[in-house]
């Protein structure tokens, strides 16, 4: 349904998309991970017919985004990272706007107004004026828009930035029940969202491609490496030290070191390899009292870290 | 064609919600009215002069008060059109619904001819009060003074009037700052309606010439007159065409600009 060949988009010197390539089947949903600035906003840009790509192309439904950008955008909704929204208009009259600039047949708007307003929760407020409503509302008036033309592929930008939890777990819902009879990418920094919600996710770093794959496979690719969770009364270095030295350990982070001698470590293990019973065996045999000793799985935040960290040393472990 | 219909729907819509519009119309159509009174006054006591300095011939005097009448109209519209006109696409873009234009099936022509369009609805709307006086006057008059003057006059304001705005509409696809888009627009209008004015005496006389034809009040002076001239009627178009032409090429160059 998407085919992004080898995208580039240049402002001068800055490079903000680097030859992406990625392509996203029919029903479909496909989530955009990645750091502030690493080109998420540009590529939803262009595959929405916004802007042109400096190199590369893009194809939607069929249609390539430059060649035929009427064309492909009749087959796209999209929510920007800011809703698009007239603010002296009511929710019903901005809806029909969108649906009528979107070319809905005449007697087909009112209908898919009404559905867009359905989904969304919005038929009780279809009266006001939408400079009265919160941000969170303005933000569902947002996703209502990129739904009422019905269109083939949805392209929403941090659907959910600005909700409050109730509002995110029902747009979460919305999202899933869309997919199959429509294609849709989004993007998010809330990576929980994106192990929830998507089949597949990009991360992107820089304007380049990290990685493709399905949230679960990339966890397990990581997980290969287990992490340890340990608590001992034992002094830092030579904890550390006794710890580095155990067979097929890769790293030995210290989280915190009371100077009453409470250390907690974390270690990374290479791949398959389970050495808890070696740390506690060798912890004890110091003769330093052992208190926690835990496996930690691998989420998709120390992915995203691992991919998209510069330098070797990692940020603070995340907590489990 | 359904989205030009569309974004004109929606520009007339803004406009007639905000209670700035009703304000300025009703302002406008205020002073327009006062200095009706205030030209009739005057002419009235210039024909009463003349009589009594034993002038024989015939006054027209509902032409001096209506030349005066739409000079001041047309006047009044260098400063209402750029405060109309500032925020048409200064505030599409602030609020971020031109990525929402811009991504639909809908060409910058529609866009801008759609909000075009909806300026000089607007603008008709904001000159109609001012025929109330004129109406008045054609009852008192003896004889009815020519309906078509008045027909006249009011093409040419409004065909000033879209010249006006068609630049207006330009300037503001080039800021997202209104209070900028506002100033330029008026100091523009300013050069080109005073420029026969201000060309200095020693240029030559092709300059003079060039400088001339680019008056804008000029053919609308002629209009005022009874006077209605095709090339006049040419220029106008040309004028709106041209700033139309140049909005929508602004408007496509966003699209190049850095987010």
């Amino acid at each position: 349904m998407i085919e992004v060949q080898d995208l580039t988009k240049s402002y001068g010197p800055v490079t903000a998309v680097d030859h992406i390539s990625f392509s996203v089947n029919k029903g479909e949903i496909l989530g955009f991970l990645g750091p502030n600035g690493a080109g998420k906003t540009t590529t939803m840009r262009i595959l929405a017919g916004f802007m042109p790509a400096t190199s590369g192309t893009a194809s939607v439904a069929g249609f390539d985004v430059a060649a035929s950008s009427l064309e492909a955008r009749r087959h796209i909704g999209y929510l920007p990272e800011a809703p698009p929204v007239y603010l002296d208009m009511t929710i019903e009259s901005y809806l029909d706007f969108v649906a009528r600039i979107k070319n809905v047949p005449s007697e087909k708007r009112a209908s898919r107004v009404e559905d867009a307003m359905a989904k969304t929760s919005l038929i009780d407020r279809r009266y006001e004026l939408i400079k009265r409503l919160s941000r969170g509302y303005k933000q569902r008036v947002g996703i209502a828009q990129a739904l009422v033309h019905d269109p083939d592929v949805i392209i929403l930008d941090e659907p959910t930035v600005g909700l409050d939890p109730k509002q995110i777990i029902e747009v979460r819902h919305l999202i899933k029940s869309l997919a199959g009879n429509h294609t849709i990418i989004l993007s998010t920094h809330i990576l929980p969202e994106v192990s929830m919600t998507c089949d597949r996710v990009v991360i992107i770093n820089k304007g380049k491609v990290a990685a493709i794959d399905t949230p679960e496979s990339l966890a397990s690719q990581l997980k290969g490496g287990l992490k340890v969770r340990v608590e001992a009364q034992a002094p830092e270095g030579p904890l550390k030290e006794l710890l580095s030295k155990l067979g097929g350990v890769k790293g030995v982070q210290i989280e915190s070191a009371r100077t009453d001698g409470y250390t907690i470590a974390h270690v990374e293990t290479a791949q398959g390899k389970d050495v808890r019973s070696e740390i506690a065996a060798g912890i004890v045999g110091k003769g330093w009292p052992l208190y926690e000793l835990r496996g930690v799985n691998v989420s998709l935040e120390d992915i995203f870290l691992e991919l998209t960290t510069d330098d070797a040393s990692h940020a603070q472990p995340a907590a489990n | 064609m359904q989205g030009l219909y569309a974004i004109y729907r929606k520009e007339i819509g803004h406009y007639f919600v905000s209670p700035i519009a009703y304000a300025v119309v009703g302002v406008y159509a205020f002073i327009c009215a006062g200095v009706f009174n205030f030209s009739l006054g005057q002419a009235v006591q210039q024909a009463a002069q003349m009589e009594m300095q034993g002038g024989g011939a015939p006054i027209d005097l509902p032409g001096l008060v209506l030349q005066g009448y739409f000079m001041f109209i047309a006047t009044l519209l260098l400063f209402v059109v750029p405060m109309l006109t500032m925020s048409v696409f200064a505030e599409e873009r602030k609020r971020g619904t031109i990525e929402l234009l811009m991504t639909s099936p809908v060409t910058e022509t529609q866009i801008v001819l759609g909000k075009f369009f909806g300026s000089l609805t607007f603008l008709a709307a904001m000159l109609l009060p001012t025929v109330v006086p004129i109406i008045f006057m054609y009852f008192f008059s003896q004889p009815h003074f020519r309906v078509t003057i008045v027909l006249g006059s009011y093409l040419g304001a409004l065909l000033i009037g879209g010249s006006l705005m068609a630049i207006g509409t330009f300037i503001s696809s080039l800021t997202e700052n209104q209070i900028i888009a506002a100033v330029l627009t008026f100091v523009l209008f300013l050069l080109l309606w005073i420029i026969e004015i201000i060309t200095p005496s020693g240029t030559s006389a092709t300059a003079s010439t060039v400088f001339n034809y680019l008056s804008v009040v000029r053919p609308f002076q002629d209009f005022v007159r009874g006077v209605i001239d095709t090339t006049s009627i040419v220029y106008y178009f040309s004028l709106m065409g041209f700033f139309v032409f140049l909005t929508v090429r602004s408007v496509d160059s966003m699209r190049w600009r850095r987010a």
